[in-house]
């Protein structure tokens, strides 16, 4: 299956839905550090891992599916079910290469400058998570 | 207060540019891989390591794996519950919300104490 990048999406996203994944992104980011502040990083460390913007995501890509059934005149409700929870499966093999992510920061950000992990640490999950990906695929 | 602001504004903008690149992406089930993206972690660990040190940070993360399990789990019911019943992405996503922190959270009692 060939990975395409298709633009027509971003006609399609109105302005106050990038702005809920904006607040949504930016209130779990901020309350992460709010609750390492408060009770401690090994309770904080758990929320860099939160859906937080995943609602939201799931529920765009539910509708903007079911529209464009909608637009060819058919019912598009099973349709847009359907994308959202594959969409979910994706992030459920995207996980795996967020578990390596936090391993390799774990292990490594004492030792190392901190671009240097954060660098690498971004190239693995994503070749982790494409690997993953593309074995699911092949089987 | 400013270091909250900023958190706020960096995380806002990495989650969102993370999720517009899953938008843009075909299939479905390769775009849900950026659902996943450590958007959180890289918005915030720079930040961290800075001002709190690396030891700190590398707390946070050890953590954090106990907190990609449950998103797994997390990820997998909804997956799962959307293919089989007639309900709402919303519905599902939130309603599952909890199982995320009963395994984190679980993880953290049984793993990280």
């Amino acid at each position: 299956m060939r990975i395409k990048v298709d633009l027509s999406v971003i006609g399609q996203t109105r302005w106050y839905e990038y702005a809920i994944r904006f607040l949504f992104g930016g209130l779990i980011t901020a309350v992460a550090g709010i609750i390492a502040k408060k009770f401690g990083p090994v309770i904080g460390g758990l929320f860099l891992a939160f859906p937080a913007i995943f609602p939201a995501s799931a529920t765009l890509i539910e509708k903007h599916e079911k529209e464009k059934k909608e637009e060819r005149g058919l019912r598009g409700t099973r349709r847009g079910r359907e994308a959202a929870s594959v969409d979910a499966a994706g992030s459920a093999m995207g996980s795996v290469g967020l578990l390596v992510f936090a391993s390799i920061v774990w292990q490594f950000a004492p030792r190392y400058s901190t671009w240097i992990v954060l660098l690498g640490d971004t190239v693995a999950w994503l070749t982790v998570s494409v690997l993953i990906w593309y074995v699911r695929k092949q089987v | 207060m400013s270091q909250i602001l900023i958190r706020f504004l960096v995380g806002g903008a990495v989650v969102s540019a993370f999720a517009i690149i899953g938008d843009l992406l075909k299939p479905k089930s390769f775009a849900g891989l950026f659902g996943a993206a450590p958007s959180v972690a890289l918005a915030t660990l720079g930040l961290t390591i800075a001002t709190e040190g690396a030891s700190y940070a590398a707390t946070e993360s050890r953590s954090m794996i106990a907190g990609a399990i449950a998103f797994m789990a997390f990820a997998s019911c909804v997956s799962w519950v959307m293919m089989r019943y007639k309900v709402s992405a919303l519905l599902v996503t939130i309603c599952s919300i909890p199982l995320w922190f009963g395994i984190a959270f679980g993880l953290k009692y049984i793993w990280l104490n």
